[in-house]
């Protein structure tokens, strides 16, 4: 089935180059880096993850997007869905290989990758979050992958392939709570201290990611002849309106329990920090704001039954909550939990042109890859529907 | 022959499932003699310094850097003059940076911005243990919260766990920034941790970390606090009222500040 994604139109080979060339370039500077060190990052001994861990916290909500039409599907049949499982396993498979680069380039010593195998740590939740991840990917891509090749064959799909089905749903929470713990379970980073981090995490996650694939969705339907349904759509549409409230409630409950306490520790610094600033310090003070405007944008469109119904509508609404969660967690939590440092100092971060090009670079390898499969995909469902 | 699939995932399994085992079979095979330790080592159980800021203080004042450059020296530590990036095992924070929480409004002037010496606590209940997924830094029966600079990958997950600010990264290569280097001591490769290890070398050979012993004034107390005849313990005792960094983390701390 692979050859399927090697004919295509000279658009889609445009895209492709596209991604490659930004590919290359962030393979060039990752060279940069690995020769120089993390130096050439923006980031310091005060805030010591930076870009790349945020996107790799990102994206692992992104892979959500599976989990929210498989369960849907497997376990309430809501028959919509059916058409569109493989392209949610799809985009988790890429988010995930997002996931676990944007983790290699962020090590001092990539070399040393092994170590985490050669002597596993089970007190250390890196380890546990290596576990969920690769078992999260290695489970889309067979489930994934045994649904499209039936799918070409036109026979069901075989019945093993069910059992990891049902595995992965609990399996998709396991993967957001476990990185979540990477966060909440540390001593005097009081931004991250907090037991709500995995119910955030969750709430986001089943947010951006099915935003994500609904746009995917509507490019697919404009560039194929492939319908992912208009009845799919808007369920993913009623996922993402109550997922993007409850983000929203959830992050309100922080700011209630930092302010109304007034317990500088349980987090009020560092959102001054970051909705604020913090002595004269608030680099990430427009970033915040847009992200309220937009996931207040969002929530008005999504609540609204006759806009969320209205493709364009819809459109825009899915785009501010995917852009608006990727500043909340892409940027924001990750940099404000050293925000001040456990000095009381603040010391900021911007990452660098070769840190972005790196993460760019990252994203396109993860777009080429959904590409691709999304190709395969297509050319199968097209098939069938001839 | 041709190899068929078959044939040829099936040895390739049992080949790949023998690398895997190698290691364990190894570490059970072995026969490894045991590990001696040197007969002039210090034995203690929990290893623990007292620092007494009001000795320190004057002669500091005065330009006395004696404990910082005693470690700068024995540890290859490079001088990297910018903040971002700096390699710090030892240095000084003001009462307010360091005590954070003991910042009162109308603190006693006798405290207020003055100097404390800072560096890796050596808790008995470590992050930094807890979170490494490779136990590059671990913690030795004696209390002292070690680095192994060749296991360390380099996911600063431990610098995210330390509430005290005591881990530095290596973000380029230190080497060139070595003023003397000691070849008794290893120097560290770029994309490693690093920070202060209580001398757990000196100790092994039976000496008192270099901070102590090159302070002239013995404003810095060693030993084993679990021995009531130690000199930390003594020092505890001695004068006044001791504090600890952060001690409502629950980290426990093995660094005492007499005040």
């Amino acid at each position: 089935m692979l050859e399927k994604a090697l004919r295509g139109s000279k658009a889609y080979w445009g895209w492709i180059i596209f991604l490659l060339a930004l590919v290359s370039i962030g393979f060039a500077c990752y060279l940069g880096q690995l020769s120089r060190g993390l130096a050439i990052t923006g980031m310091s001994r005060d805030v010591s993850w930076g870009l790349y861990i945020g996107q790799f916290t990102f994206l692992v909500g992104v892979a959500a997007s599976a989990v929210m039409v498989v369960l849907p599907y497997y376990l309430h049949n809501v028959k919509e869905f059916g058409r569109i499982t493989i392209l949610g396993e799809f985009l988790a498979v890429s988010a995930i290989i997002m996931c676990l680069l944007f983790v290699i380039v962020d090590l001092g010593k990539p070399m040393r990758l092994l170590n985490m195998i050669l002597y596993p740590t089970p007190r250390s939740i890196l380890f546990w979050d290596m576990v969920v991840l690769t078992g999260y990917l290695l489970l889309n891509l067979i489930t994934g992958w045994h649904a499209l090749e039936a799918e070409a064959k036109t026979v069901t799909p075989p019945g093993w392939t069910k059992i990891l089905v049902y595995i992965s749903i609990p399996w998709a929470v396991s993967i957001h709570t476990v990185t979540a713990f990477l966060y909440a379970g540390l001593p005097g980073r009081h931004y991250w201290l907090t037991a709500i981090m995995a119910a955030r995490f969750l709430a986001s996650a089943f947010a951006s990611g099915p935003a994500l694939l609904i746009l995917l969705s509507f490019v697919i339907k404009r560039v194929s002849r492939f319908d992912p349904g208009r009845e799919a759509i808007q369920k993913l549409a009623g996922i993402v309106t109550y997922a993007t409230a409850i983000s929203a409630f959830f992050i309100g409950l922080e700011f209630f329990t930092a302010f109304y306490s007034q317990v500088p520790a349980h987090g009020m610094t560092s959102l001054a920090y970051l909705f604020w600033g913090l002595e004269g310090h608030g680099k990430l003070v427009p970033w915040m704001w847009v992200f309220v405007l937009l996931l207040a944008l969002a929530l008005v469109l999504l609540i609204n039954p006759q806009t969320r119904a209205q493709e364009k509508w819809l459109k825009l609404a899915s785009a501010a909550v995917f852009f608006g969660m990727w500043i909340e967690k892409g940027i924001g939590l990750v940099i404000a939990g050293f925000i001040p440092n456990p000095l009381e100092k603040v010391v900021e971060y911007v990452p660098t042109l070769p840190e972005a090009l790196i993460a760019l670079g990252i994203w396109a390898a993860g777009f080429l890859i959904l590409t691709l499969l999304y190709k395969i995909t297509i050319a199968v469902k097209e098939e069938t529907v001839q | 022959m041709p190899i068929t699939r078959r044939e040829f995932l099936k040895w390739g399994g049992i080949v790949l499932l023998g690398l895997g085992a190698w290691p364990t079979v190894r570490g059970l095979a072995a026969n490894r003699s045991t590990y001696e330790a040197n007969p002039q080592a210090y034995s203690g159980q929990k290893w623990g310094l007292a620092i007494t800021m009001s000795t320190c203080w004057p002669h500091y004042q005065a330009g006395c850097r004696k404990c910082f450059l005693a470690c700068q020296r024995e540890h290859n530590i490079p001088d990297i003059d910018n903040p971002k990036e700096e390699i710090k095992w030892i240095w000084t924070e003001p009462y307010e940076r360091a005590f954070p929480e003991l910042n009162q409004s109308y603190l006693n002037p006798r405290y207020k911005g003055r100097p404390f010496i800072v560096l890796c606590n050596h808790c008995d209940n470590p992050p930094c243990v807890r979170v490494c997924p490779t136990q590059a830094t671990f913690k030795r029966p004696d209390g002292i919260v070690a680095m192994d600079y060749h296991r360390c990958i380099g996911c600063r997950y431990c610098m995210a766990a330390c509430p005290y600010g005591a881990r530095s990264f290596n973000f380029q290569d230190p080497r060139p920034f070595i003023r003397e280097p000691n070849p008794a001591f290893p120097t560290r490769e770029k994309g490693v941790v690093e920070k202060c290890n209580l001398c757990a070398e000196r100790i092994d050979q039976g000496l008192v970390p270099a901070c102590v012993e090159a302070c002239p004034y013995g404003a810095i107390a060693f030993g084993d606090l679990e021995d009531p005849t130690s000199n930390v313990r003594k020092a505890l005792y001695a004068v006044g009222y001791a504090i600890q960094r952060k001690p409502e983390l629950g980290t426990k701390p093995k660094i005492y500040y007499l005040v």
